[in-house]
């Protein structure tokens, strides 16, 4: 095979492939984890009967929705009514195309230096299925539930936006690699200086992701299904397996930008540990995913024990307190850096 | 005609939205058709009816202890203090002094009652706030009320535990010990819920200010129960019109001051710690002695008429009781807490959003069963 074949066509293909199953796969037992811990949280049991100790209940579960009798409602916009569960799902997988998951090539798909840019504005496309979704059931329901999340998800994203620009500033980089590299070659993570901005992120991450406490969309006691009330079968596989697949993102997010992605921890101090025969064999994605899961360990948490904003109240939150805190740590940070003058 | 049809849609600002009768948020099989404009509420209408089953119709070919099975199902998360009412009326149309044994027992079972409704009502009311674990710490709760239930009358849900003139049974041997041990671990458990809740910011956003009513306001809709005590009106049938040895307990009738969820949360919270404090004094005078008074057979109370009422979990529960003096009721009219204190329900909510709908469904704790009976 020609060499240009070979690292252009076929190695991609078979990391995007890996890639696609190895998150697929991950969010469908996020539900299962999910409902392991919340069942813990709540003195349950929690799923236990399909295969050893319920560990097959998310195969089982996908099976289930795979058979289910997939129905459009007669009066909806068929086009756009089957356009909203891709829209949801496809930015959220696509933003793994430059999430690193380890130091070499090896680990990741690609590494632009705009990386981070096209992060945000891919993970934005989400909102169009959420709002799609909504409207094009017909259902007053799934309209509310529609423009409710719209709202919500607009009003993070500035916010979330200025966390992110937070890192960029220390990092002096858009590219998600080199953010990690900084973090290395500096011998700190971002989460020390910026711990505000990691605040606000992960706050903006968990109303980005519609998950308790803000999940306003769906709220079951008011809108029934939020803006999937018409959804069934696969289709509402879709949202479900795009809302897991965007709580890996925003915890992979938050790993490279803040906790020094594949970096095990204490890099620098620790150093003769990690590189001793006994542990430099541990691959660095380890690290990396340990990190994302403990994210999503606090999402869970945070199901178990919140109750849920209200609507108002959720926009006089962003608006009001996250952006300004965000804006002020934004310039905080920025002179802190022109005055150490490390990088500039 | 095509612009002028979209230019009337574009123009349309309210919206009508039924929740329910099958909807997760109310309770039961109430319907609502709210009117909102965006997220703002701007009336509701309650439609009842969906559980009629003409329960005071039955009453009226029932003999009078077998009515008490009927009641069990009007309100069916509180079927003791509904039996309760029941045989308190006819009682007092007899003119029965039932035995302090007898009297002792009904205010433990109605007690513990209270205790599982104000659960449901804990579980619920936080299940739709979008709490979910305190449901299933309730439930844990309830579940140990009702096997005590179920080891004094067989059953967990519809008691049917009264009879006229007395109770059914004695107690099981070791009931009263193993009634102690759980009111003794009970306290902790509702501090652990109020840690969950009460000083959680996201619950007092949602409560406080929420479907206020005022006091004067409560009094004319006729709220009882919690919701009028929440607006810092101190009434309680168990201290105004004492039935049976409630004079002889001490308790203390919690009241809010701003009549808003959040004091109504506070108020039933409350509750059950003063519940169990009137358990723990019935446990200890709980006197010897017979459980049934001496009554004939069948029960036919004379000429007359009579009113009734007790203090049940949820508000008032009255039962207003026409004899001819035959052997079954001439007529026998419920005054039900809840159809009562839904009423209120449109009054509270308008001007406030739709995710506060549901916190004050929550909030009123009405069952179904009982207002459409």
């Amino acid at each position: 095979m020609p060499e240009p074949l070979m690292t252009y066509l076929v190695i991609p293909l078979v990391k995007i492939v890996v890639i696609l199953l190895v998150l697929i796969l991950g969010a469908a037992y996020l539900t299962f984890f999910e409902r392991k811990i919340l069942a813990y949280i709540q003195i349950r049991l929690g799923p236990n009967r399909v295969g050893p100790k319920g560990w097959l209940q998310a195969i089982a579960d996908a099976l289930k929705l795979f058979v289910k009798e997939d129905l459009t409602p007669a009066r909806s916009e068929k086009f756009v009514f089957l356009l909203a569960p891709v829209l949801i799902i496809v930015p959220a997988l696509l933003v793994f195309a430059v999430i690193p998951f380890g130091p070499s090539d090896i680990w990741r798909l690609t590494d632009i230096n705009v990386a981070l840019l096209f992060v945000l504005g891919v993970s934005s496309v989400g909102i169009y299925g959420i709002i799609l979704g909504g409207w094009s059931s017909n259902n007053k329901y799934s309209l509310m539930g529609g423009l409710r999340s719209a709202a919500q998800l607009i009003s993070y994203e500035v916010p979330m936006g200025f966390a992110v620009v937070t890192v960029v500033v220390m990092a002096g980089s858009l590219s998600l690699v080199r953010i990690v590299e900084v973090q290395r070659e500096l011998g700190v993570w971002f989460f020390l200086p910026g711990i505000v901005a990691l605040f606000v992120y992960f706050v903006c991450g968990v109303a980005e992701t519609n998950r308790n406490p803000f999940d306003l969309p769906e709220a079951e006691s008011e809108l029934v299904g939020g803006f999937h009330t018409e959804y069934s079968g696969m289709k509402w596989a879709f949202f479900f397996l795009g809302e897991y697949a965007n709580m890996i993102v925003i915890s992979a997010m938050a790993t490279v930008l803040f906790f020094g992605g594949w970096l095990p921890p204490f890099p620098n101090l620790l150093e003769p540990l990690w590189t001793s025969s006994a542990l430099a064999w541990v691959p660095p994605p380890f690290w990396f995913l340990l990190k994302v899961a403990a994210f999503i360990f606090l999402y869970m948490w945070f199901r178990g024990t919140f109750p849920r904003y209200r609507f108002d109240q959720l926009m006089r939150l962003g608006w009001k307190v996250l952006l300004p805190v965000s804006l002020a740590n934004l310039m905080v940070v920025a002179l802190g850096v022109l005055m150490l003058g490390e990088r500039s | 005609m095509e612009s002028a049809h979209l230019k009337a849609f574009a123009d349309a600002e309210e919206m009508e939205i039924s929740f329910g009768p099958q909807h997760p948020s109310t309770h039961g099989v109430l319907r609502l058709m709210v009117k909102v404009d965006g997220e703002r509420i701007l009336d509701v209408k309650p439609i009842i009816g969906y559980l009629h089953r003409g329960t005071e119709k039955l009453f009226e070919r029932e003999t009078y202890n077998g009515c008490i099975p009927h009641t069990d199902r009007m309100d069916y998360t509180a079927a003791v203090t509904n039996n309760q009412g029941l045989v308190g009326a006819v009682e007092k149309l007899m003119g029965i002094t039932i035995p302090p044994r007898a009297a002792y027992l009904r205010m433990i079972l109605a007690e513990l009652q209270r205790l599982a409704s104000h659960l449901v009502w804990l579980a619920t009311h936080a299940l739709d706030i979008g709490a979910q674990t305190p449901y299933f710490y309730c439930f844990e709760e309830r579940d140990k009320i009702l096997d005590l239930f179920e080891e004094y009358c067989g059953a967990r849900l519809t008691t049917n535990c009264m009879r006229v003139g007395g109770m059914p049974f004695e107690l099981t041997a070791g009931w009263t010990d193993r009634c102690r041990a759980f009111i003794d671990q009970f306290p902790a458990k509702v501090a652990d819920w109020e840690r969950i809740l009460t000083k959680n910011r996201i619950w007092r956003e949602r409560t406080v200010g929420v479907g206020v009513i005022s006091a004067a306001d409560a009094i004319e809709w006729g709220l009882t129960g919690p919701p009028l005590r929440g607006s810092g009106v101190r009434w309680d049938i168990r201290k105004v019109f004492p039935y049976d040895r409630y004079d002889e307990v001490e308790f203390d009738i919690p009241i809010g001051t701003n009549g808003d969820t959040y004091d109504r949360y506070l108020v039933r919270m409350e509750e059950m710690r003063q519940s169990v404090r009137i358990i723990r004094q019935c446990l200890e005078r709980l006197p010897e002695g017979p459980v049934m008074a001496k009554v004939p057979k069948v029960i036919k109370p004379p000429k007359g008429e009579v009113y009734f009422s007790v203090e049940a979990p949820k508000g008032e529960l009255g039962y207003y009781l026409v004899s001819e003096g035959g052997d079954t009721p001439y007529r026998l009219h419920v005054r039900p807490a809840c159809f009562i204190n839904l009423q209120a329900l449109p009054e509270m909510v308008r001007g406030q959003l739709v995710a506060d709908l549901v916190a004050v469904i929550g909030t009123l704790d009405i069952v179904l069963g009982e207002i459409d009976r």
